[in-house]
């Protein structure tokens, strides 16, 4: 199975890496947010600094939302869900194979997004093994929900409204976790920061069993 | 509930009547203890009495939800089983969720409202407010993904994963005043727990509630008929079309014959 999962993502990033769509109008499009919010904030830096944390996850759930919609976008329109219903992979090797893929690309996208912040916003990192394990949970618990949510969109004539209806109050949580706990490694509060980041885990977790009961499901009919 | 094929017999029944004028007798009698017959409260003054339509509308809704969830389970466990598809499931689901959407709007405005007398602002960034609009925006999803104009048993498949999914966030609104330290106050009436209210203003919630149900009731079997109607029309207008095409084509092929 892990075998799958692998060539599965591999496929996807592979796809991503010959159209260049995340690295080449996701990631400038999130940059392009993060100087509108200091336009929007009038520039002023200490509430920059104060917001820096909830900002940055505002763009990241802005990026990828677009970076779902893609991937599920590339799989319908070809009808590449036909292709793979007839052959002998598992269900499940897809769910996780498209987290993956979707998981890595977000993870590009921060590696864009993070540097940006910190210099745009002046902000110092107070403590960077947070700062890293929060991106991760939160990166893991954006990716296993897109796929879910992104089939359930998937193939339908309003998909492109339709999926951050469904997605965002979903990640609400997922906004709200990773805001504090990056505010706590950004030094902006002290709080507990390190609980923020279980629950982002837990929310993977618990989306990840739910999206393996479900994706089956939701795949015969996409 | 069944889906007969007279209009008439769907949208009026003796049964429902009866239901319809009890709601209707109920409010009138819940507006009289409401506003007249229960006391003031000593803390929250007249603004206690919004507790009367708050509590049964969030309590409704959190039923609602729950019989959502359960039409859901049982439409796709019996979908692929049933001749019709099981379609009185899918649609009693929805009837639900409309309600259940409705009565969140209600239970969130009259929260604000008792909220700008009490607190002295409408909106706080509080756990219970903040669960309750998530699970609002949630439901007004599911109720966007069964509008979609697509086959309705793939739109009703893909519903019931969600309605199952959605889920999830009522006993998170319902405990979000034990689980986190919050400006709402507790439960007022809880299972298990003894009431926060107690004399004329317990006796009138309790009522509230029931009067509330009474009304999620009617309002819940109208949906259903209305859902069930509108797909009729759609059936209809389908087979109306069919075979004004097939007129045509008997119509294109009788021509020749005719000119000769």
């Amino acid at each position: 199975m892990l075998a799958e999962v692998l060539l599965l993502a591999r496929k996807d990033l592979r796809i991503e890496w010959r159209a260049k769509v995340a690295l080449g109008q996701v990631a400038p499009l999130t940059l392009l947010i993060v100087v509108i919010f200091a336009f929007a904030l009038d520039a002023n830096a200490p509430l920059l600094e104060l917001g820096a944390g909830g900002l940055y996850w505002v763009a990241i759930l802005y990026g990828g939302t677009l970076l779902t919609q893609r991937s599920f976008e590339l799989e319908t329109e070809d009808g590449n869900f036909d292709g793979f219903r007839m052959s002998s992979m598992k269900v499940h090797s897809l769910f996780l194979g498209k987290a993956l893929a979707l998981f890595v690309q977000i993870c590009l996208l921060e590696i864009v997004l993070g540097p940006a912040i910190l210099l745009f916003y002046d902000v110092q990192v107070a403590n960077w093994a947070l700062l890293v394990t929060a991106g991760v949970a939160g990166t893991m618990a954006f990716s296993v929900c897109g796929v879910l949510w992104g089939v359930m969109a998937a193939g339908l004539r309003v998909r492109t409204t339709l999926l951050p209806l469904l997605l965002v109050p979903v990640l609400a949580p997922v906004l709200l976790a990773g805001s504090r706990a990056f505010e706590t490694a950004l030094g902006v509060r002290a709080d507990a920061g390190w609980s923020w980041t279980s629950l982002m885990f837990v929310i993977s977790a618990v989306h990840t069993v739910v999206g393996l009961g479900a994706f089956g499901f939701l795949l015969e009919e996409s | 509930m069944s889906g007969g094929t007279n209009s008439t017999e769907m949208t009026a029944t003796p049964a429902t009547r009866v239901l319809g004028v009890s709601a209707v007798a109920a409010t009138a009698l819940m507006i009289l203890l409401g506003l007249v017959i229960s006391p003031a409260d000593v803390v929250q003054g007249e603004a206690v009495r919004m507790l009367y339509l708050h509590v049964p509308s969030i309590w409704i809704a959190y039923g609602s939800f729950v019989l959502t969830s359960f039409s859901s389970l049982l439409f796709l466990a019996r979908s692929k089983r049933r001749p019709d598809g099981g379609r009185h499931y899918d649609r009693l689901a929805g009837s639900a969720a409309e309600i259940g959407v409705l009565f969140t709007a209600i239970t969130l405005i009259t929260g604000m409202l008792w909220g700008k007398v009490t607190w002295g602002t409408y909106w706080q960034w509080d756990a219970r407010l903040t669960t309750t609009v998530l699970l609002f925006v949630t439901y007004l999803g599911y109720l966007a993904l069964r509008r979609l104009p697509v086959d309705p048993m793939v739109r009703g498949r893909r519903a019931a994963v969600m309605a199952l999914i959605s889920f999830i966030n009522v006993p998170i609104v319902h405990y979000s005043v034990d689980w986190w330290r919050t400006l709402h106050q507790k439960a007022s009436l809880s299972v298990g727990r003894r009431p926060e209210i107690t004399g004329e203003m317990y006796w009138t919630l309790l009522y509230s509630v029931l009067t509330v149900t009474i009304i999620a009731a009617w309002l819940t079997v109208h949906r259903y008929r209305v859902i069930r109607l509108e797909e009729l029309r759609d059936e209809e207008t389908l087979e109306q079309l069919i075979s004004s095409r097939r007129n045509e084509e008997t119509a294109d092929t009788a021509e020749p014959g005719d000119t000769i």
